[in-house]
């Protein structure tokens, strides 16, 4: 029997060919091949985000291999001196393990902690990005909502995280956690014996976080981020205004090669830095806080950044409770305000934003073109206001450490939060807008007079006056015809319009020899006029 | 003013993509012209093939790579041979961590800017535009699936079968409580239950000793007298019961004050002269004792400033007065520490004359 000859050379064709045959793939990846991106640093946080959550998903995994979720009472017998015979829980005991006795464990627990801090720091700086450049209007409100769910979703598995090792601070965070279940109206005490099975701490926390900590939650978060890139795909990204660009197309590069290969760079680029940190700064240093004990807690016991700002609030909060003269008397104390109402709110809030703008402005249009903050003013105030709240929120969840740091007083810390609380945001929101408006009126100024010079004239009757380069055309007397404003970076300085030498370019010594100066053009005269490329 | 651009078919002709004379970048656009996407600029980023510049870049992304190569080498080595194993004192093993930091990291950022200066610095520059082509579905195409979808209701026919209106209620609604039932009926757990129902008890409660009084213990259960605590000084305690100082009794924790004598008059006075009285006679000489768990929540109100008499809470700054009741002065606690009723037994060691008075911990909505 003659052997059919075998040439190598085809066997990528027949492999393709087999293939499509089966998947009908090419139509479709041929389309893929040529996506279309349009591109903006501002684009790349989101996808920190998303990096970090691989990360979090490779180290999580590993440290799944020596984790163990248990509450039995073990001595510890281990490497670290300081505690050995000291009585623990199995979980905490298992967390000291992975640091010490596990060769590049150490490694692997600080480079989960720093990517999880790094994943809900990235998802703020977006969800920011995407409040103050509207891209979350039609028709990308529900993507912004998932995105929403994702911040609250990463802030429990977080918050499950943190608990797991079952060390002083953890137990401390899952104690607050149960009074805070408690002050809950009529169910408050029967949702804290389910959570921990009983009365605080229970047997079971550790496990029951385990779960929702490795399996739930990731879960969960995996399916919204599928969702919510699938969304990003389908509906295509939003783009700045600019040259060229209009609302019913995108302008960039093709996702292959240059696109892609730059998120693989990009990607490798984040792994380092997060390795980078976990190599270099200690963080959750568990055998200095010791197990778990209810009597004890350290003074400056904080906890991870996204959650310091619920801490500052129950901290701010003044102790008004609700007592209610029924029968034996009911009561709601004053943490359910921030801890329950607050934080329900701050995650509900913003999912109706979209919906609440759109009505308030009446725009019922589709939008795949950004918003300048400044064309926004009230949108940026709003923006504005929910930061410094925050931020103020934030500060005040470590106010013992600065009162202690800076030798304030720590009850004047307090007072500043609770009055900061109230003044600081309407201020911001004030001072925000007038900013905007205050820009949006410099772009106008230089559309329709065009770009000072600073070029002084002296007229003949004596009077003074500064003489500005027009941006386009002139009338017959050389005054600029005013311009319209296009959504985007009006040039404001000579060399932006070409008429002056560029910026030297080169950190310790100029790449390039610096151009000669051009003569500047006589007011009127023939004006080079380049593309707006700066800005991006 | 910014121009718009029709790509796409209405634009230009479509090519024969089987005409021999097309290079690869023809086929390549016709492909483009099909998705709809135009290219504007397409550009090298350098003045001929194989220019000095280009080599230049080429010799810069192959040093990235190669140093990205040798730190994950070292990465490896140092893995291995470093040692490890946590000592006590400043050793070499101090250093682990931060090593495999380090060449990890820097091996990363080495590969990823390699990349990235292939991607950004070698490749051609491009300017493309796609339409969008977010068009919502036509009237008619929106009309067809609407209909469709009534019809497959009225295939199911619900609306004109009552009778089944009512199965699927009946009949279905017990299966999704079946499915939810256990999940809910097993985590359930009665918060009141029992003769010492667990927010009202602690382990001082003389039930858990065998109805004698509990004994007041350090840590590791050791009994205390009087004379252990020094004046002005505190002390944690536990319940002298089994496992008394564990977790497991996580609310019991008290903190032992040996007040100066005219503090202890003050406490005293203003203790006789708790409006409920719960705290009358409370105290032992010029001793007292006060729930260590804060009332707002329940973090260990530890930090005792002998100066003001005042115990601070650190996890949110709740101060509670110690020579008034522990009286909340300031910060986000709304109620006093409960206190301890202290005694002496016969053999001259502390005991709870009775559980706490007030329920301890943070505060809940049926506390009375």
């Amino acid at each position: 029997m003659k052997r059919r000859k075998v040439d190598l050379a085809d066997a990528p064709v027949t492999f393709a060919k087999g293939v499509d045959d089966r998947f009908q793939a090419a139509t479709p990846l041929r389309g893929l091949l040529n996506k279309v991106f349009p591109d903006h640093w501002s684009f790349l946080i989101g996808e920190i985000a998303l990096f970090s959550f691989i990360i979090l998903l490779l180290t999580g995994t590993f440290l799944t291999l020596f984790f163990d979720p248990s509450m039995k009472e073990v001595a510890y017998d281990g490497s670290y001196p300081a505690l050995r015979g000291t009585m623990m829980s199995a979980a905490f005991e298992s967390s000291l393990n992975l640091s010490f006795e596990v060769r590049g464990g150490l490694f692997m627990r600080q480079m989960h902690h720093w990517a999880a801090l790094l994943f809900m720091a990235s998802i703020v700086v977006h969800m920011a990005r995407v409040f103050f450049t509207g891209a979350f209007r039609k028709p990308r409100e529900i993507n912004w909502v998932i995105g929403v769910l994702l911040f609250l979703l990463g802030f429990f598995a977080g918050f499950t995280g943190y608990s797991l090792p079952d060390d002083g601070l953890s137990g401390t965070g899952l104690r607050i956690a149960s009074a805070i279940m408690l002050t809950i109206p009529v169910i408050g005490t029967w949702l804290s014996a389910a959570v921990f099975g009983g009365e605080f701490p229970g047997e079971f926390i550790i496990g029951r976080f385990y779960i929702a900590h490795v399996l739930i939650i990731p879960g969960i978060l995996l399916a919204l981020i599928a969702a919510h890139l699938g969304i990003v795909f389908k509906q295509k990204h939003t783009q700045w205004p600019g040259p060229m660009r209009t609302n019913e197309n995108v302008v960039g590069e093709r996702m292959f090669p240059r696109y892609a290969m730059k998120q693989g760079g990009f990607f490798m680029a984040v792994f380092g830095v997060v390795a980078l940190m976990a190599g270099l700064f200690q963080i959750n240093p568990i055998w200095l806080f010791g197990p778990y004990r209810a009597s004890e807690v350290s003074s400056a016991s904080q906890p991870d950044f996204y959650v310091m700002f619920m801490d500052g609030l129950v901290r701010l909060m003044p102790n008004w409770q609700i007592y209610i003269p029924i029968g034996n008397g009911y009561s709601i104390p004053p943490m359910f305000w921030p801890a329950v109402v607050g934080l329900g709110a701050l995650f509900t809030l913003p999912m109706a934003y979209p919906w609440l703008e759109a009505r308030k402005l009446k725009d019922k249009r589709i939008h795949h073109l950004l918003e300048r903050p400044r064309d926004n003013p009230e949108r940026v105030g709003i923006g504005m206001m929910a930061f410094s709240f925050w931020f103020i929120a934030t500060i005040s969840g470590a106010n013992d450490v600065i009162a202690d740091k800076f030798h304030i007083s720590l009850n004047a810390m307090t007072w500043a939060g609770r009055i900061g609380l109230v003044l600081i945001p309407p201020l911001a929101y004030y001072i925000s807008v007038r900013i905007c408006l205050g820009l949006q009126q410099h772009d106008r100024q230089v559309l329709a007079h065009g770009v000072e010079t600073g070029i002084i004239k002296r007229l003949p009757n004596g009077q003074f006056v500064e003489v500005h380069q027009p941006l386009g055309p002139v009338d017959e007397h050389g005054h600029p015809i005013p311009l319209e404003y296009a959504g985007w970076v009006v040039p404001k300085k000579m060399n932006r319009l070409g008429a002056l030498a560029p910026a030297v370019k080169g950190f310790f010594y100029p790449v390039e020899k610096p151009a000669e100066i051009p003569v500047s053009p006589a007011v009127g005269g023939p004006v080079k006029k380049e593309e707006i490329k700066s800005g991006r | 003013m910014t121009a718009v651009h029709h790509a796409g078919e209405a634009g230009t002709p479509p090519t024969d993509v089987n005409d021999p004379h097309l290079t690869r970048f023809d086929i390549v656009k016709e492909g483009l012209r099909r998705d709809d996407i135009e290219i504007v600029t397409y550009e090298s980023q350098f003045h001929g093939q194989n220019s000095k510049a280009e080599k230049r870049v080429v010799r810069n992304i192959s040093l990235l790579f190669a140093i990205a190569g040798l730190l994950t080498l070292a990465f490896l080595v140092f893995y291995i041979i470093w040692p490890w194993q946590f000592e006590l004192g400043h050793t070499m093993s101090d250093y682990y961590t931060p090593i495999l930091g380090i060449t990890l990291g820097l091996g990363l950022l080495a590969l990823g800017f390699g990349i990235l200066a292939w991607a950004k610095k070698l490749l051609p520059h491009e300017l493309s535009i796609q339409q969008r082509h977010g068009d919502p579905s036509s009237d008619e195409d929106r009309l067809i699936t609407g209909q469709t979808m009534m019809y497959v209701a009225d295939e199911l026919g619900v609306q004109r079968r009552p009778l089944l209106k009512g199965a699927i209620a009946l009949g279905l609604a017990p299966v999704g409580l079946a499915a939810a039932a256990p999940l809910v009926g097993g985590l359930i757990e009665d918060p009141h239950k029992g003769d010492l129902p667990m927010m009202y008890t602690t382990g001082f409660n003389p039930e858990h000793n065998g109805g004698k009084p509990v004994r007041l213990t350090r840590e590791d259960g050791s009994p205390i007298r009087p004379e252990d605590v020094s004046t002005g000084g505190q002390m944690t305690v536990f319940p002298g019961i089994p496992h008394g100082a564990t977790n497991h009794w996580a609310d019991s924790p008290t903190l032992l004050i040996h007040l100066r004598a005219d503090d202890a008059a003050e406490t005293r006075k203003n203790a006789d002269a708790d409006k409920n009285g719960r705290n009358r006679g409370s105290m032992w000489g010029n001793y007292v004792a006060y729930s260590k768990i804060c009332t707002h929540a329940g973090c260990p109100a530890s930090l005792y400033e002998q100066q003001t008499n005042r115990l601070l809470c650190p996890c949110h700054q709740s101060q509670f007065l110690i020579t008034d009741n522990a009286q909340p002065v300031f910060g986000p606690a709304t109620r006093r520490l409960p206190m301890l009723p202290l005694t002496v037994d016969e053999e001259g060691f502390f005991v709870a004359a009775s559980d706490f008075k007030d329920t301890v911990g943070p505060d809940f909505w049926e506390r009375p």
